[in-house]
């Protein structure tokens, strides 16, 4: 059938019942129909990045799933980093590197590193750059957002919270 | 940038994902499994599936596994099952995890499979290249049973298979290299995880100094990655001395059908190949 299905997303946390086409994308529901419009769309064929999230804990481009796949799964996005007024030390260090200017790609980037270094702690600094590549920033040159990244990695490495 | 309206199905076997591919192949049902080709497709509207029937579903197609000297990569092995290589694949397991990092991006990788790549076929696809180099066989699964096809009889030209279109690829079967094999494998894209413009994968075995065997595979130079016998010959019973290896590149360039574009002409690609292949049996050596 072409037609809605009922179906409940998880999203950082919180169920989410929707009515959704197959045709709908993971990224669209979020903003659409769970009203998470944290998440970005730039290119809405999996380039730019702008719209990555982790589901099961794997950093992924939601306009590259639908949203009826996406059921039973743990969806993260953005908008679960901070605790209330808290931002996530990731977070913070975007903002004390002057990781972003016009901001449209730094929901995509902060959750491609949370979800990175959540499912690969160990990984080198210079796996860290290449894993960067991954999504796309007009703005910055990428060189405050790799020093972003990498203090994260750091606080990974010495600390036993979660990075971010 | 929205795809179009399509079905969706959640099969409960293979065996019930093939009757239904059956019955609705001929409407334009599909396979999805990453959907890391086909979903930007369809948001390009250069692919409308009538429905989609969904392996993702499916339980343990997942992890790759050996069954005597083969590697099974069955339908849902995601392109990151590959990035730490693991000690019981040996060589080639080592080999994989080379060429994975050059497969898109990290995200990309986390949903993309290696079947849905030899599936789709697109002539730059570094795993159609592994599966060439290692002599790969595809496990197809229909209503009318399984069968199995040699990699050297899947490719059919760029985005094109000798898949039926009611058949499945459920399994790729790798046999895996001697614990001897030497790899290297080179690959230029214009930007880091784009489409490769030209890459080469070789494999060879050295006694002394002396090359003993070699397998060259080449791929994004013509439509689709294939061994390149001519340049295999150069090698084998030769030193493996950078001379031996520009005759080798000399010889495939030779004989490629390079493909060109409107930014990369058959010529540029057609050099590409020498470079690569040089590179790579270099780093073989290394």
């Amino acid at each position: 059938m072409t037609d809605k299905t009922k179906i409940t997303l998880t999203v950082n946390g919180t169920g989410h019942a929707i009515d959704v086409a197959p045709r709908k994308t993971l990224a669209d529901a979020l903003r659409e129909d769970c009203g998470l419009t944290g998440t970005h769309l730039g290119c809405e064929h999996g380039v730019c990045g702008a719209c990555t999230i982790t589901v099961d804990g794997a950093p992924v481009r939601s306009c590259l799933m639908f949203a009826v796949q996406a059921e039973g799964a743990d969806i993260r996005t953005v908008e679960g980093l901070a605790n209330g007024p808290d931002l996530s030390p990731l977070q913070q260090f975007f903002i004390e590197e002057h990781a972003l200017q016009c901001g449209f790609c730094t929901p995509g980037f902060l959750m491609l590193i949370d979800g990175t270094l959540k499912q690969s702690p160990d990984i080198t600094d210079d796996e860290l750059t290449e894993i960067l590549s991954s999504n796309l920033c007009r703005c910055t040159g990428y060189r405050n957002i790799i020093r972003a990244a990498r203090r994260a990695l750091d606080h990974a490495r010495t600390t036993t919270e979660p990075a971010a | 940038m929205k795809p179009a309206p399509f079905a969706y199905y959640r099969p409960t076997s293979l065996e019930d994902a093939a009757a239904r591919l059956a019955e609705g192949v001929d409407d334009g049902a599909m396979i999805l499994a990453g959907g890391q080709s086909l979903v930007p497709m369809m948001a390009l509207r250069v692919a409308y599936p009538s429905e989609l029937i969904d392996l993702n579903v499916l339980p343990d197609l997942g992890t790759p596994f050996i069954d005597g000297t083969a590697l099974v990569v069955p339908a849902l092995t995601r392109h990151a099952s590959f990035h730490k290589a693991d000690p019981a694949f040996g060589v080639t397991g080592r080999m994989m995890a080379e060429v994975v990092r050059h497969i898109a991006h990290y995200p990309i990788r986390q949903r993309g499979t290696f079947c849905g790549s030899l599936a789709h076929a697109d002539p730059s696809s570094e795993w159609a290249l592994t599966a060439n180099v290692l002599g790969a066989e595809l496990e197809l699964l229909s209503t009318r049973g399984t069968r199995r096809v040699p990699i050297a009889d899947w490719c059919d030209g760029a985005m094109s298979t000798t898949r039926e279109p009611d058949e499945i690829l459920v399994a790729t079967h790798l046999p895996l290299l001697s614990e001897t094999t030497r790899t290297g494998f080179c690959e230029i894209s214009r930007r880091a995880g784009d489409f490769a413009l030209g890459m080469a994968l070789v494999a060879i075995e050295v006694q002394g100094d002396t090359i003993t065997a070699a397998r060259v595979g080449l791929g994004g130079i013509e439509d689709a990655p294939r061994r390149i016998a001519e340049a295999e010959a150069e090698l084998i019973g030769q030193p493996a001395t950078p001379d031996t290896f520009a005759k080798a590149a000399d010889a495939a360039m030779a004989v490629v059908e390079a493909m060109g574009d409107a930014t990369t002409p058959p010529e540029y690609r057609r050099d590409l190949a020498g470079t690569v292949i040089r590179r790579a049996l270099a780093q073989a050596i290394a």
